[in-house]
């Protein structure tokens, strides 16, 4: 084994400590040879090992009823059903998108949807978490213009190419996203119970194949590159980011589903981060066994490439699958029919060793458990959470109710997304029963006359205040949005987005979001299925608020969706969970404080868990049994900016509100207390009927009223306002700020 | 009836096709694979939306030299049924059945959304079943669907009853807000909005169906 020297630099510049290089020699029993290296450092990487952060992502709860796989395969796996199963998972794109925001998000989308199709399942929805720093920032505000159009049009040139749809998700500005933008994408797919696919390897002297995009010299160290601080050299990583090609991804989805049904296929598995290293170790450490592959038999795009180069690519649309002995022409006919090239690059073996030649000649021989999962694992120190906002909410201005809520609705988290997701084909494959703009979207099942809803929730806010609360509130929102459109929640992915896991304060956030995520989903009984964590996200030190988002998806039966805009005048307004209470010190995260007063303080929204289960049980039920008119969870504004929104749709309907209360009236409006939804319905009685057997209660606050929005509170006007204002305010603040 | 719906490598709305004509209209339908030869015995065929061959060139400038392009020419020749929808429209465009070109849509960017649509003739095989005096709900999907042409030709179009669709509110900069033409025989029709996502109540709209039904009840008359 020909070797380059071993020394100190090489080994940090493959970002590995002494520690870690003394395991792989106590591994090896030898030196590593330069090859060896450059494979453990991006398996071992934080990326791919999740080191820091796997001791404590073991709090999760990841089995249910439904559950057929759970985390450590390419996606996790629940039974909706009728013999049918939907492979669902998220993943951050969050480092590339800010280097080559196109192809940063492009691929992100690619490798996602490789996830869920090498388990056997046709994608049949995406749905994208996007941050980004403030457009409007005199100093950042163009950078951030451009990384928010390249990475919408990434999403949109992959997905819409693909043909997926993509049907919902989030967008969100804040500073603290300036030099780490985040993309975080989920996808869903559709398989047969009995046709999901395995990464695993099995039977030796089986042949192993090499499908689809040859191997070039993009990309390699793209992992290593997810787990490490931006510097002001970070530009320099631009090779490092893939190129996608979302055809060729289409014929490989096609070939695949089609080569699967031959019956000839063992196991599967895509080339995502870490590419070749990544899937012949994992295969073969889940399958127990070995794998030899002959370099110079993987198609390669470029000449005299080395070892360690063909071994760490990260070049997309290429996927690697161990055959039946005997029965490659099957599988090879299938992938020719498609156009595409398929390789067998070597064997499964017996001794459970990764064994990579070129020439002929052995240039890396690691065994494939100790490689894939006996990566270093951290208790890394975690002290307080760092936070440096006030606990003690400022003393509030005189509220000026008639003016917020306008600039509530033009600022860039509450206002119309309508410009990014119309690029954005949501409509592809003819089942989006409910798209973007909805409180969850909903795909219908065609095969199974079931739908499956879906929603991304995250709150930077919140969880900077506090990570525990803030992690349990978004698994409340994300279920509070599947419950108000009628669906049951079943099953979460996460995707945990952090700074420098290294500093003890940030370790600290991580930690709580965890257990704080740990706690809701196992009281709302949706186990975690898998998901993704991206740490490092900071630029010359300074870190995002730590950011956990989750999706969740719910089962329905399939019918019209009810929808949050008021259809019709004359409906009684119902606020299901009522009013809700709210001090100054839980006021601090709103959207209020964000935008009116330009501040952050205290704690997030106050959460009484057993309620809010409550209350998403009665809205379920309201929307099942046809009660309601339109349904709208209260959330990111409050109950002013869910008005507004409600009044949106095309019958131009508004309302006329009434609210008995003492809460001061900036508080009333504009807090953020969860387990609360707006309702409009004709059978009021039937509404409180169903309210009461849940405990919960449901009082009527007003009437649906042609063209306007007036809100008084004990009589005494707070504001009212003409629909077609508002929402042009709304409907053009984004694409203003982008152009 | 049966309709065949072609499949090139990269549509991706060969599916909503041919579920539209198959579950929702109960219509016999023939999958056909971009390489064959023959359409086999089908009395329409259905281009169907997608990006065929990646469209990395320009939309169907790859697809127009697909083995099965040739038969689908000797079946308009001899008078058959051919609907192309979004890229279809675009592959029928590049192959010479329709006149004119798909270009880039005025904003520069994909829009997906729905749209008004107003029947412009129905005069057709695509459009008998529709009415003039109202407006059918839509949707689009596509990067380059602004329909150009030059002067003479917009103005032969009209003069012979050719533009199938209008635009009510022009989405992507369509020269005279045209959504769909027809060939010169009335038996090719391309349009670049998706009646195919538009047939069923859950889809937000019925109004596609139109085109379908004007294909089914055309066909009982020949």
């Amino acid at each position: 084994m020909s070797s380059a020297a071993i020394t100190p630099d090489l080994i940090a510049q493959h970002q590995l400590t002494s520690q870690e290089y003394e395991k792989i020699v106590a591994i090896l029993g030898r030196e590593p040879s330069y090859t060896e290296l450059g494979i453990f450092s991006v398996m071992w990487s934080e990326h791919c090992s999740y080191k820091s952060s796997r001791l404590h992502l073991k709090k999760l709860p990841t089995r249910g009823k439904l559950v057929v796989q759970g985390p450590g395969e390419n996606a996790g796996i629940i039974d909706i059903g009728s013999g049918y199963v939907i492979a669902f998972k998220i993943e951050s794109h969050n480092h590339p998108s800010f280097i080559e925001p196109f192809q940063g998000a492009a691929t992100g989308v690619g490798g996602i949807l490789r996830d869920i199709f090498t388990m056997g399942a046709r994608p049949v929805a995406v749905l994208d978490s996007l941050r980004f720093g403030r457009l409007d920032d005199p100093q950042t505000g163009a950078r951030n213009r451009r990384i928010l159009t390249g990475v919408v049009s990434g999403i949109a040139h992959y997905g819409n190419c693909f043909g997926v749809p993509t049907v919902g998700g989030e967008t969100v500005f804040e500073s603290c996203y300036d030099g780490n933008p985040l993309v975080n994408v989920f996808a869903l797919g559709v398989c047969r119970k009995e046709d999901v696919f395995y990464a695993k390897a099995a039977g030796v002297g089986n042949p192993v194949i090499y499908v689809g995009a040859r191997t070039g010299r993009d990309g390699i160290h793209g992992a290593s590159m997810a787990s490490a601080e931006f510097t002001e050299e970070s530009k320099q990583k631009r090779p490092n980011v893939q190129v996608g090609d979302p055809f060729l991804e289409k014929l490989l989805l096609e070939a695949c589903l089609e080569a699967m049904q031959t019956g000839a296929i063992v196991g599967i598995q895509d080339m995502g981060a870490a590419g070749l290293t990544c899937s012949t170790c994992e295969m073969g450490s889940r399958g127990g066994v070995g794998i030899e592959i002959e370099l110079d038999r993987v198609p390669q795009r470029e000449t005299g490439m080395t070892p360690y180069e063909i071994m760490l690519s990260e070049s997309q649309e290429r996927m690697l699958l161990v055959a039946d002995k005997g029965r490659e022409d099957e599988v090879f006919r299938v992938f020719r029919k498609w156009g595409l090239e398929a390789v067998e690059i070597g064997t499964v073996t017996g001794d459970g060793k990764l064994r990579v030649k070129q020439h002929g000649k052995i240039v890396a021989e690691i065994p494939n458990r100790e490689l894939a999962d006996e990566a270093p694992l951290y208790d890394r120190p975690h002290t307080q959470p760092m936070r440096r906002a006030p606990m003690r909410a400022p003393a509030l201005p005189a509220p000026d109710v008639q003016r917020a809520l306008p600039a509530l609705m033009a600022s860039g988290d509450l206002c119309s997304k309508r410009w990014i997701w119309q690029q954005y084909d949501y409509l592809v494959r003819s089942s989006t029963v409910a798209g973007p703009a909805s409180d969850a979207a909903i795909i219908r099942i065609k095969e199974t006359g079931t739908s499956v809803a879906m929603s991304l929730d995250g709150n930077g806010r919140y969880c900077y205040l506090s990570p525990r609360e803030g992690a349990v509130l978004a698994v409340a929102e994300s279920c509070r949005n599947l419950s108000t459109v009628g669906a049951r929640p079943v099953a979460a992915t996460n995707c945990l987005n952090f700074g420098n896991p290294e500093r003890p304060e940030i370790m600290a956030q991580l930690v709580e979001a965890i257990e704080g995520m740990a706690d809701a989903c196992r009281f709302f009984d949706t186990p975690i299925t898998g998901g993704n964590v991206s740490l490092y996200n900071e630029t010359l030190g300074e870190g995002i608020y730590p950011t956990p988002v989750i999706g969740i998806v719910g089962l329905m039966p399939t019918a019209e969706p009810v929808g949050a805009a008021f259809r019709n005048s004359a409906r009684t307004l119902v606020l299901l969970g009522g009013v809700g209470a709210c001090d100054e010190t839980r006021f601090g995260g709103t959207q209020y404080a964000k935008v009116i007063l330009n501040q952050l303080w205290g704690l997030p929204p106050a959460l009484d868990l057993d309620r809010e289960k409550r209350v998403q049980e009665a809205i379920r039920e309201i929307v099942n049994q046809g009660l309601a008119e339109s349904t709208h969870d209260l959330s990111d504004g409050g109950l002013a900016v869910a008005l507004a929104e409600c009044s949106f749709g095309q019958a131009g309907i508004g309302a006329r509100l009434e609210l008995d209360t003492d809460l001061p009236p900036d508080l009333l409006l504009f807090h953020e207390g969860p387990s609360r939804v707006l309702l409009s319905t004709q059978d009021p009685d039937k509404v409180a009927a169903a309210a009461a057997r849940h405990g919960i209660e449901a009082p009527v606050v007003g009437v649906t009223i042609e063209k306007e929005i007036e809100v008084r509170q004990k009589g005494k006007l707070l504001g009212s306002w003409a629909i077609a204002q508002l929402k042009a305010a709304y409907d053009q603040a984004l694409e203003s700020h982008v152009r | 009836m049966t309709f065949g719906v072609i499949v090139f490598p990269g549509s991706n709305r060969d599916h909503d096709a041919a579920y539209a004509v198959s579950h929702v209209l109960g219509q016999q339908v023939e999958i056909i694979w971009h390489d064959s030869a023959s359409l086999g015995a089908v009395d329409a065929v259905i281009l169907p939306g997608g990006f065929a061959y990646g469209d990395y060139l320009r939309c169907g400038a790859i697809a127009k030299f697909s083995p099965v392009m040739k038969a689908v020419k000797k079946f308009a020749a001899d008078g058959g049924l051919v609907l192309g929808i979004c890229n279809g429209f675009q592959i029928l465009v590049e192959a010479g059945l329709l006149p004119g070109a798909l270009i880039r849509n005025r904003g520069l960017q994909f829009i997906c959304r729905e749209v008004a649509l107003r029947p412009a003739t129905t005069n057709s095989p695509f459009t008998c079943a529709a009415s003039k005096n109202r407006v059918y709900r839509v949707p689009i999907a596509h990067g380059e669907g602004c329909y150009f042409a030059d002067e003479r030709t917009l103005d032969e179009l009209e003069s012979e009853d050719r533009v199938a669709f209008r635009y009510v509110d022009n989405p992507n900069g369509s020269l005279r807000d045209i959504a769909g033409v027809l060939s010169r025989e009335r038996n090719v029709m391309g349009m670049m909005p998706h009646p195919e996502d538009a047939t069923e109540p859950l889809m937000g709209s019925t109004d596609g169906l139109v085109v379908f039904q004007s294909l089914i009840s055309a066909a009982v008359r020949a």
